[in-house]
């Protein structure tokens, strides 16, 4: 049988406020373990929570930038259930009232098309600690510093049907959270965690099989493991006659394994009610205007700037605007000169390789786009080759010397470009190689004669030390032997 | 209105209180009683009230986004039950 | 010494008559003697009470006087206090020192103050006999001459039996649904429970979120006006506290009742009251009557409503705020716990009284699923009927009065076997709370050498009219100066 894959996804955004969404706790990560826990976040008795005013910016920040309503009268609702990371023995949450309603974010598939995915409502929301499971004498330590950290949990329709549509949701997602500020975007800190709801239908069929929800995937490529893994289990029981467990599942991305959480009827009864202790929360239009007003620049209007302005293609264009920190980077190399397409291959060439096998991201970068930018535009003006281009990249990388034109002196990267220099040269290598020469004219099929060409530059190359204009070279040999 | 042992039992998992049988016996009864007083509600005409959660119509105040809190583990964690190296300390969790 | 007021206190301090280092060594010397027959403290703080009363006596040579600097008073053990033991009345909270102070307990010290000790209360406030406390019950200072051991009432049972007794002139106490006024007119002293957000809930350790209200103790109206000096006002650290002007509530107690309107709730004067306790809150009234104040009977139609809403409200609300005692990061731990679930399930089995287990079972039921919208959503808009009754009887009325428990201090062990009978206590108290206005208890008479309760409650924030008919009914009886025996 055919099959159609429905996912949904749960989308946890840690907001980068500097404290906690119900204490004035640091949430900078890495501390010491409970030396960012005081009080209300251990939730010692009689301790009372008082919400954090940038916590409901960011999330009106998110609500403007996914196209949704703002939920003008929010409130909060505690969440029940025991466990030693969660201090109080509930979570404050919202559940009625959340504080950014419906809205959607548009996606661009591989094949060019757009796809809308629409947010059902985003919720602000406290973190839990984190439990450590190495060996205490048997025991689990808990680390209570990430208690209370803000977070907002965005929830989609089931909108994706299959794993490239629901990555490409998380990217974008990602880059709208970065490119907003509200988050760090750190995925291997934690700072965004995805929970996958995947339901397989049969083909064409309109109503929704049952389906399971993968829990707390922190990479895209874990991500996208999961659901195929995912889709592969379900599509097994089903054709094989069973049916679909609603469970929670935990996915092992290193093995890449799956196996159940708890199943529906073990799920807790969490008992929600409207926290006592918390007012509702009223935005006004001024907030809303304000925060309005503070958006940054978003992916999708920067990836139609960068199109316009810098004259990408749409490929180039996506790929350079969806991380914030990466168009930046493109911006700041970008406007040391005009070839913006060169800039653009750099990027995506050599410096993305680079960070890939050191396994840095673009904030990492030893080298800085204006240096990048340094350097394309001494290939552009033929001050250098891509041999020599290569080599100056070296050495911005390594630290060797932060300017390009340093480099260049110093290595002797230079080429001659001096017509006068790089004719006589030709002359003296043609006059010592006649019968190359001889051949070469005698040749009808200019397929050959090109690539017997080549047997002329090793020889010029070697006379120019290197340094002669190879496009200069290639030029003057071509009219030097007529034709 | 009756509440059953099963419930009882349920309930007490929910809210993590160990229960012996004697214990849900008196608990049946006791419980029982709590909810026919409370069983009352369902004579009041409540169509097209709308529930209140706080006695005073106000709005909550927001908390400007700055670090007011110091480490006080050493505080904190002198009236712990079990900690090391910082950690709090519980029976093994299995996720 | 001991049989004066605050009041007078702080103008003896101020005169030099005596210093604080001699008052709060007299009611010290007083608590060792006799709270053997009472047992209102928990814990006594004698070295840390003499040490700031040695400060006291240095700030008020020095010139740095509050009307409190120096007077002794105690806090009920709810309140938490930093460094000094705070224990909620439960074996959960046993050993529990919290190294930091509840925004009233800084208030006090701010005030100079000086705090002699932590009074014994219903466990986690919950009950209104004071017979749910781990640290054992608390006798009614009356009725012991007629040989029997009867209730203060509950849950600040400890704060009531202290100040009838002349422990101490004054203590803090808490009001869920009625813990301060039912202890007062049990044990003959003057309570108020303020409006719900005038004082500080932040370090007061927490019962229902939505009903609890710090207030205060003290045999007369004018103490319990500088108490509420101290701890009325706005706090950033509650979210619920309310950011509005506090008057000096000295200033206006005597004002004039000429023209006062008082409501008689018809509810209140009902078959559950006793004819003799009936004449004494009756002959109250008249007193106000000769006071210049009009009287009219008025309605509260939904109040037969409050138990039931409050015991579905109350308990939901607390079984959520008791989650936090897990036995991890603080209080009761069990023995050898095998594995999670018997960490949790037994430190709390083992940590909390019946009553508290009780209603912590309660509340989960009336919030599980199936039973929120039957249970909890219905209470909250009984809520809302009732709020309505009383906005609408202080459209007529200024105040309104009432006796503030159906009997008088009853004998120890005489309700324990029924929680309902003992949530019957609350009938005319709960309402107040679940509405959030203020109210108080003064002392109004005997019945069988009982005292009675005078319950006047107020519109929203109108503690200083309910202080100044207070101070004036006392200016013309001397119920709240009867000692007992």
């Amino acid at each position: 049988m055919q099959w159609d894959i429905v996912i949904g996804l749960e989308i946890h955004v840690q907001l980068a406020t500097k404290t906690k969404i119900f204490s004035g706790s640091s949430t900078a990560y890495g501390a010491e373990p409970n030396t960012q826990a005081n009080a209300v976040d251990l939730a010692m008795p009689g301790t009372l929570p008082v919400p954090n005013e940038q916590a409901f910016r960011y999330a009106v920040m998110f609500g403007l930038a996914v196209n949704a309503e703002i939920e003008r009268r929010s409130m909060f609702e505690r969440k029940n259930y025991f466990y030693p990371d969660l201090p109080k023995g509930y979570q404050t949450t919202q559940l009625e009232r959340p504080i950014v309603g419906p809205g959607f974010v548009d996606i661009d598939l591989p094949n060019g098309e757009t796809k809308r995915v629409r947010i059902h409502h985003a919720h602000l929301e406290e973190d839990a600690g984190k439990s450590l499971h190495e060996d205490f004498h048997g025991m689990t330590g808990v680390d209570l510093n990430r208690a209370g950290t803000p977070l907002i949990e965005v929830v989609t329709e089931p909108d994706m049907n299959n794993a490239e549509e629901a990555v490409a949701f998380a990217k974008k997602l990602h880059s709208i959270v970065t490119s907003l500020g509200i988050c760090d975007g750190d995925m291997s800190q934690g700072s965004m965690r995805f929970d996958v709801n995947i339901s397989l239908k049969p083909r064409g069929s309109d109503t929704l099989g049952t389906r399971t929800e993968t829990k707390n995937l922190n990479s895209f490529r874990f991500m996208e493991q999961a659901i195929a893994h995912e889709v592969e289990r379900q599509m097994d029981i089903l054709e094989d006659g069973g049916t679909i467990v609603q469970e929670t599942r935990l996915y092992n991305g290193d093995r890449d394994e799956s196996r159940s959480m708890r199943t529906k009827e073990e799920a807790n009864d969490y008992r929600y009610f409207p926290c006592p202790d918390l007012l509702p929360v009223e935005i006004d239009d001024s907030f809303i205007e304000e925060a309005r007003n503070s958006l940054p620049e978003l992916p999708d209007a920067r990836k139609a700037r960068f199109m316009e302005q810098y004259g990408l293609n749409d490929y180039d264009a996506g790929l350079l605007s969806g991380d914030s920190k990466l168009a930046t980077f493109f911006e700041e190399a970008a406007s040391q000169g005009k070839d913006a397409k060169l800039v653009a291959n750099w990027i995506q060439g050599e410096f993305s390789a680079r960070l890939n096998a050191e396994e840095k991201s673009v904030a990492d970068s030893p080298i800085s786009g204006a240096q990048l930018g340094d350097l394309v535009v001494r290939i552009a003006d033929n001050t250098i080759s891509s041999a020599g281009a290569k080599k100056v990249f070296e050495a911005l990388w390594s630290g060797e010397n932060d300017s390009v034109d340093a480099i260049i002196d110093a290595k002797g990267l230079k080429q001659v470009s001096d017509t006068g220099a790089l004719e006589a040269m030709v002359d003296e290598v043609l006059a010592g190689m006649p019968d190359q020469v001889a051949q070469y004219q005698n040749e009808e099929d200019p397929k050959k004669r090109k690539k017997m060409l080549g047997g002329f530059m090793g020889p010029l190359m070697k006379a120019s030390k290197g340094q002669g204009n190879p496009k200069l070279f290639n030029e003057i040999l071509v009219r030097k032997l007529g034709g | 209105m009756t509440i059953s042992r099963e419930d009882i039992e349920k309930v007490a998992v929910l809210a993590r209180i160990r229960v012996d049988d004697e214990q849900v016996s008196a608990l049946e009864k006791d419980l029982g009683n709590i909810l026919d007083l409370v069983d009352q509600l369902g004579a009041a005409d409540t169509d097209s009230v709308e529930p209140m959660a706080h006695p005073l119509n106000a709005v909550q105040r927001l908390r400007a986004d700055e670090v007011t809190e110091t480490n006080q583990r050493e505080a904190f964690q002198a009236i712990a039950p079990a900690t090391e190296n910082g950690l709090y300390l519980v029976p093994r969790v299995i996720e | 010494m001991h049989n004066k007021s605050v009041a007078e206190l702080s103008r003896d301090l101020d005169s030099g008559q005596v210093s604080s280092v001699e008052l709060t060594q007299e009611f010290l010397d007083r608590i060792k003697r006799e709270d053997s027959k009472y047992n209102s403290f928990i814990t006594v703080t004698e070295e840390q009470a003499l040490a700031d009363a040695r400060v006291a006596d240095e700030q008020r040579a020095a010139g740095n006087a509050t009307p409190w600097t120096g007077v002794p008073f105690a806090h009920k053990d709810i309140f938490c206090t930093n460094g000094v033991r705070t224990t909620c009345g439960s074996k959960m909270l046993e050993n529990f020192v919290p190294p930091y102070d509840a925004t009233v307990t800084a208030n006090f010290r701010e005030a100079g103050a000086v705090c002699l000790g932590k009074t014994n209360m219903d466990e986690f406030a919950m009950g209104s006999s004071n017979e749910n406390s781990y640290f054992g019950a608390v006798t009614n200072p009356w009725g012991l001459s007629q040989g029997n051991k009867r209730v203060p009432g509950g849950s600040s049972g400890g704060s009531a039996a202290a100040v009838a007794a002349r422990l101490i002139p004054a203590a803090t106490a808490t009001d869920t649904g009625g813990s301060i006024r039912q202890p007062a007119a049990l044990c003959g002293v003057t309570g108020l429970k303020p409006t719900y957000g005038r004082v500080s809930r932040y370090g007061m350790i927490a019962f229902a979120s939505s009903l609890d209200q710090g207030g205060t103790m003290a045999r007369t109206a004018e103490d319990n006006a500088l108490m509420l000096n101290v701890m009325a006002g706005f706090d950033p650290k509650d979210s619920t506290s309310i950011d509005r002007e506090v008057p000096d509530y000295t200033a206006t107690l005597n004002e004039p009742l000429k023209g006062l309107r008082i409501g008689l709730p018809r509810e209140y004067f009902s078959d559950q009251l006793s004819p003799a306790m009936e004449q004494q809150v009756r002959n109250a009234v008249k007193e106000y009557e000769k006071l210049g104040a009009t009287v009219k009977e008025v309605s509260l139609p939904n109040a037969k409503l409050a138990i039931a809403a409050y015991y579905v409200i109350a308990p939901a609300e607390a079984s959520a705020n008791l989650s936090r005692f897990d036995g991890v990061r603080y209080g009761y731990r069990c023995e050898d716990p095998k594995d999670l679930m018997d960490l949790y399930t037994r430190s709390r089995a083992e940590g909390f009284g019946e009553e508290v287990k009780r209603r912590i079972l309660v509340g989960t039921y009336a919030l599980s699923a199936g039973y929120f919208d039957a249970y909890y959503l219905k209470a909250q808009k009984v809520r809302r009927l009732i709020q309505q009754d009383f906005i609408n009887a202080f459209k007529e009325v200024d105040v309104l009065m009432s006796p503030t428990t159906p009997s008088p201090a009853f004998i120890q062990g005489e309700k324990t076997s029924d929680p309902v009978t003992m949530y019957l206590e609350d009938v005319f108290t709960i309402a107040i709370n679940l509405a959030g206005v203020p109210a108080m208890s003064v002392p109004a008479g005997f019945v069988d050498g009982l005292p009675v309760g005078l319950q006047i409650i107020g519109d929203y924030f109108s503690e200083a009219r309910l202080l100044n008919a207070a101070h004036q009914f006392q200016q013309v009886t001397d119920w709240h100066q009867r000692e007992p025996q």
